[in-house]
């Protein structure tokens, strides 16, 4: 009886998201396993023919090596930009809320709003980049036209937009830290970098692996501006994989194969995540 | 060596001072409290001759060294915090060697260090375990063994046992004082206690609102008292205040020396409480309440009349504004 009871509780959650996650996922798999159909020709079983035309695809791997370059840019840099300004503005300095404030800004703006922007700044001569670089003499540079600044460009202003939002939770976390922590061990002798490195980064473990996991994920799942800003250009040098599997499915109308390349991304994300329960929660103090 | 002096200390915050121009003493290897009721300054005084905050005026000398200006690290000062300050992601082992690893200290005499500290406050088996699976008196004891292998000659508590029950706060303020005399600590240890006080203390100092009310050992502040406020600090119960006997004058009588029998001025019985041992009795005399102390059986039943008198020896004179007539050291 009791068991019974149980399943029923569990029937709404669980008809939810066999509807909207793993009915899809199952869907998207078989996809993958099909030709791509027209009214001539329709859809056939082809077995993993979709995989191996995929291995061929010199774009699949441009998209996927920019997406790892993209992570890589991203991650480590909005993650040390968050903590750096969390302890700068958790300190009682005057004026704390309104940098707290101002930090915090790039994240309540839309991506495509965030992306209108940095249009602005990386125009051509009238940007405010080139204007600035300008009056100090140097020529001007078209860097979201440059297939080597593209890619760097969109990483500057991802890593602008993310950094204040990560901000928020080590704020938070450095709120619960009591103060006399870093007096302890200010009266033993430690320099604030010692104390930073021994004390305050393993206590913000549990939000580092929060913000990783986020962070992680939004590399792959933001691609909002290049909407606005590339379009995946020039050359694809911009194009990032979720990007790519929309021009696939909306553009190129080859929904077989989106739907291969989806299943892709989502083995990347599911091993990344196992990968940092598994190996990072062991290493990771909890309260 | 490791005398502390405080001279003229006075810490402001927008404009409001916390502490208000102290100055005192701790002779080499003794234990002073700072007592006073919450919010009177004796957590900022502590931290300032921690140097954990920067005085607005006056001196910090230990050992005969200036250190008013000084590093909180260069002082040769240990501090218990009230909440241990223990770091939740370290061991127990972990968190008393902190220190020692920071100054660098050598392995073999960071682990000789450890073995003793550890033997001194009981930590035997525990030295494995984090602070989280500690009862409230293992981390006070992880918070002692820690000051334990600083070594340092100044050693500051700052309302140590607050956090603990009954029981263990008894047990606690005997492990602390034997710990102060066995290693020659000069301590100074806050508390709002005045049991606490009185128990451990060789010199308190009492203070009210950032200022020194009275400063001396134990009995002389309660034998003595120099205002009104030190004479109802301490002491439990605290001393009956009465009107007069010439308008503008207070008059105090500890409630043991309220004596019940023979004859004296009528007095109402109110209210008991009863403590076992002694019957604390609450009675109104002339419109006054006047606390005495009797006997744990025996004692009258509330709407009893009894006399009350007291010898003119155990009298406490005070002006009005508190300040003692015949002149008890401030
Ligand atoms: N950092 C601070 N900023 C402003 N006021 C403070 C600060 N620390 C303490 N105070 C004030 O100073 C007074 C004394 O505080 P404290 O020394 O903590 O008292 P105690 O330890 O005797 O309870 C209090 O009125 C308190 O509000
Ligand atoms: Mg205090």
């Amino acid at each position: 009886m009791r068991h019974v009871i149980g399943w029923l509780l569990l029937t709404p959650a669980a008809i939810l998201l066999i509807a909207f996650t793993y009915w899809p996922i199952g869907a998207t798999v078989a996809d993958s396993l099909f030709s791509r159909g027209n009214p001539i020709r329709p859809s056939r079983f082809i077995g993993l023919e979709n995989y191996a035309l995929m291995a061929d695809d010199p774009i699949f791997w441009q998209v996927l090596w920019n997406n790892a370059l993209f992570a890589l840019g991203t991650i480590p840099a909005s993650i040390a930009l968050a903590l750096m300004m969390a302890l700068m503005v958790n300190r009682a300095l005057p004026g704390r809320a309104l940098a707290r404030m101002a930090f915090f800004t790039p994240t309540i703006l839309p991506m495509i709003a965030v992306a209108n922007i940095w249009l602005f700044f990386y125009t051509p001569d009238i940007g405010l980049i080139d204007q600035i670089a300008g009056l100090i003499g140097l020529p001007g540079h078209n860097w979201l036209g440059d297939p080597d600044t593209v890619l760097g460009a969109i990483i500057v202003m991802t890593v602008w937009k993310e950094a204040g939002f990560f901000m928020i939770f080590y704020l938070a976390a450095l709120q619960t830290i009591p103060p006399e922590l870093w007096e302890a061990a200010r009266l033993e002798g430690a320099a604030r970098w010692t104390y930073f490195r021994r004390i305050l980064f393993p206590l913000l473990m549990p939000t580092t692996l929060f913000v990783l996991i986020n962070a992680i994920l939004n590399s792959f799942k933001l691609v909002d501006h290049l909407f606005i800003l590339t379009k995946g250009g020039p050359d694809n040098a911009s194009n990032l994989l979720l990007y790519y599997i929309f021009e696939t499915a909306f553009s190129f109308f080859d929904t077989t194969y989106a739907a291969t390349l989806t299943v892709v991304l989502l083995l990347v994300l599911a091993v990344l995540s196992l990968v940092q329960y598994v190996v990072l929660d062991k290493r990771i103090h909890y309260r | 060596m490791s005398a502390i002096a405080v001279e003229g200390l006075v810490k402001r915050w927008d404009g409001h001072a916390a502490v208000d121009g102290v100055s005192f003493t701790v002779p080499d290897n003794s234990l002073t409290v700072l007592l006073g009721p919450s919010g009177c300054g004796k957590s900022t005084i502590l931290r300032l001759i921690a140097g954990l905050e920067t005085a607005s005026a006056g001196q910090v000398t230990i050992g005969g060294r200036d250190v008013t200006g000084l590093d909180p690290a260069k002082r040769g000062v240990s501090m218990v915090f009230q909440s241990y300050a223990l770091f939740p992601h370290l061991t127990v082992a972990e968190n008393i060697l902190f220190g020692l690893k920071v100054r660098r200290v050598a392995k073999a005499d960071r682990a000789r260090r450890l073995e003793t500290a550890a033997r001194m406050v009981g930590l035997d088996g525990l030295l494995d375990r984090k602070p989280a699976s500690l009862s409230g008196g293992q981390r006070q004891r992880v918070a002692l063994a820690r000051t334990i292998v600083a070594e340092q000659p100044v050693c500051l508590m700052d309302e140590p046992l607050s956090n603990l029950d009954a029981k263990l706060r008894a047990e606690m303020r005997d492990e602390i004082r034997r710990l102060q005399r066995a290693l020659g600590l000069t301590m100074v240890y806050v508390t709002h206690d005045q049991t606490e006080a009185m128990t451990m203390a060789d010199a308190v100092v009492l203070l009210n609102a950032g200022r020194i009310e009275q400063q001396g050992p134990p009995p002389m502040l309660y034998e003595r008292p120099a205002t009104a406020f030190a004479a109802r600090f301490i002491g439990q119960p605290p001393m009956n205040l009465l009107r007069g006997p010439t308008p503008g004058t207070l008059t105090g009588v500890r409630p043991e020396d309220v004596m019940l029998n023979g004859d004296g001025r009528p007095a109402r019985v109110e209210a008991l409480d009863y403590l076992g041992a002694e019957t604390l009795l609450r009675l109104s005399l002339d419109g006054e309440e006047i606390i005495a102390r009797a006997p744990g059986r025996g004692a009258p039943q509330p709407g009893e009349t009894v006399r009350v008198a007291w010898p003119a020896e155990a009298e406490h004179l005070f002006e009005d504004t508190g300040i003692r007539r015949d002149g008890g050291e401030p």
